[in-house]
């Protein structure tokens, strides 16, 4: 697994895997934000969270169809279903190292960019915290949507329209945090939730991604 | 004699095709009937006037769109478990009607909510997790679509069914975080006293009879389609080989 893991995330930062282009596309969104609705810093610093979380979510989004895409045209994929390693352990640790190249380096990012969107103090820590308990969940559910439309040719779009419902619930609570975060509310409930979520897909996504695999390798 | 000998396809087309007249006819003479009723024979609400009518179609559309859902995570479940073409087909059939209810659904709440909250549209509990379950019957019908391969086909958006459910359900109890909306709560149970008044009561449960019954009509009438549909495929595959 550790040998897999390590395999990926080499592929993912050498060789144009696309390492900083989920980053590149988060700079864009934030920056393009303020342009959008004006530079008034009070609406700014209100919709600051969201359009983190948002722009987040997007961006994990853009590269979620390499998870699986180039293992599958050099037929790697086949030899990882036929090792040892179930594939349910293949799909954590492909989850696991796209987290590694696209949700952690979002998740350091956020607080650079919430500067640019005036994002109050008190959100910080808060951003910080939901981002890095949220994008595992949308790693791994990308997984799953990934490992569905593998075998497809123009699966990308595909990919989003399956992906994006799947999302609604770990958006909502993520934001939610950041946002009573950054108002200096009560958070306990919708934290507990996304905990929650990541660490229910984490557990159970695993199963559903590897027999849409099964399938698609059939 | 168990239940599964109806998932011989054979057995099935004899049966759905003695069964399917008499399920449309009856539940287009229940819904002319319970429309006709509810639109001509109901008073109009003190406060809501005319508007109220609206009800006899979003009520049972609203109601065979989560429904309709539940019965493809049932038929996914037999194809997942039994392997039965037919079950796999329903599922295919029912996602576009399933659709069909859902966009019916919202667009009676729009028209309806126009004049009574003044929108058309809000971010309202209920709403948004009818808006999230119509972009899974999107993606769902979507995915069928893109896959050559039958079986495959049938597998994997079994599989999405079934983890669509769940992510159903999570949107349902996430977005009432925000608020407890603007949408009223359920006019219409078994059990409990409090229901709509009984002049709109019994018009409304011929409609949604009516509803159920086009519903079940329009889905054995699809999956029929679609068994021949294979059967053609099967026979033009056979003159290929010869």
């Amino acid at each position: 697994m550790i040998a897999l893991l390590r395999r990926d995330l080499t592929l993912a930062v050498r060789a144009g895997g696309g390492f900083g282009l989920g980053l590149a596309f988060f700079l864009v969104v934030v920056i393009l934000v303020p342009f959008a609705v004006g530079p008034d810093t009070e609406i700014l610093a209100r919709i600051a969270p969201g359009v983190l979380w948002l722009g987040a979510l997007l961006a994990c989004l853009l590269s979620l169809d390499r998870i699986f895409a180039l293992d599958w045209e050099d037929g790697s994929m086949d030899l990882l279903a036929t090792a040892p390693l179930p594939l349910e352990g293949v799909v954590a640790v492909k989850a696991l190292s796209h987290w590694l190249t696209t949700g952690l380096p979002l998740t350091l990012a956020a607080p650079v960019l919430g500067v640019l969107l005036n994002l109050p103090t008190p959100g910080f820590a808060w951003l910080v915290l939901s981002l890095a308990l949220g994008t595992p969940a949308l790693s791994i559910i990308g997984a799953f949507g990934a490992a569905l439309t593998v075998g497809l040719k123009r699966g990308g779009l595909l990919l989003s329209l399956l992906v994006l419902p799947l999302y609604v619930p770990t958006l909502i609570f993520g934001a939610e945090v950041a946002r009573r975060g950054s108002e200096g509310l009560e958070l306990g409930s919708p934290l507990a939730f996304l905990a929650g979520i990541s660490l229910g897909v984490a557990a159970l996504m695993p199963y559903a991604a590897a027999a849409a695999l099964r399938v698609n390798l059939r | 004699m168990s239940l599964w000998e109806y998932a011989n396809p054979k057995r099935f087309m004899q049966i759905s095709a003695a069964v399917l007249p008499w399920v449309a006819g009856f539940g287009g003479v229940c819904l002319a009937v319970g429309l006709i009723w509810g639109f001509f024979g109901t008073p109009e609400d003190y406060r809501q006037g005319a508007t109220v009518k609206i009800m006899y179609l979003h009520v049972p559309a609203a109601l065979l769109a989560i429904n309709g859902w539940l019965m493809m995570l049932a038929a996914s479940l037999i194809w997942l478990i039994r392997r039965h073409h037919v079950s796999a087909l329903a599922a295919r059939a029912a996602a576009p009607v399933g659709l069909t209810m859902t966009v019916i659904a919202l667009v009676t709440g729009a028209i309806w909510g126009q004049p009574m909250w003044g929108t058309w549209w809000v971010w309202d509990p209920r709403l948004t997790s009818f808006l999230i379950l119509g972009l899974f019957y999107l993606g769902y019908i979507a995915l069928w679509e893109a896959i050559d391969d039958a079986d495959t086909a049938a597998d994997l958006t079994s599989v999405l069914c079934l983890v669509g459910s769940v992510f159903a359900i999570l949107s349902r109890y996430a977005v009432l975080f925000w608020n407890q909306g603007l949408h009223q709560g359920a006019s219409l149970s078994l059990d409990k006293e409090e229901n709509v008044a009984d002049v709109f009561y019994f018009p409304l449960l011929l409609c949604i009879a009516g509803f159920v019954l086009i519903f079940l009509a329009l889905v054995l009438y699809r999956t029929r389609t679609e068994i021949r549909l294979r059967r053609l495929q099967a026979l033009m595959a056979r003159d290929r080989l010869l």
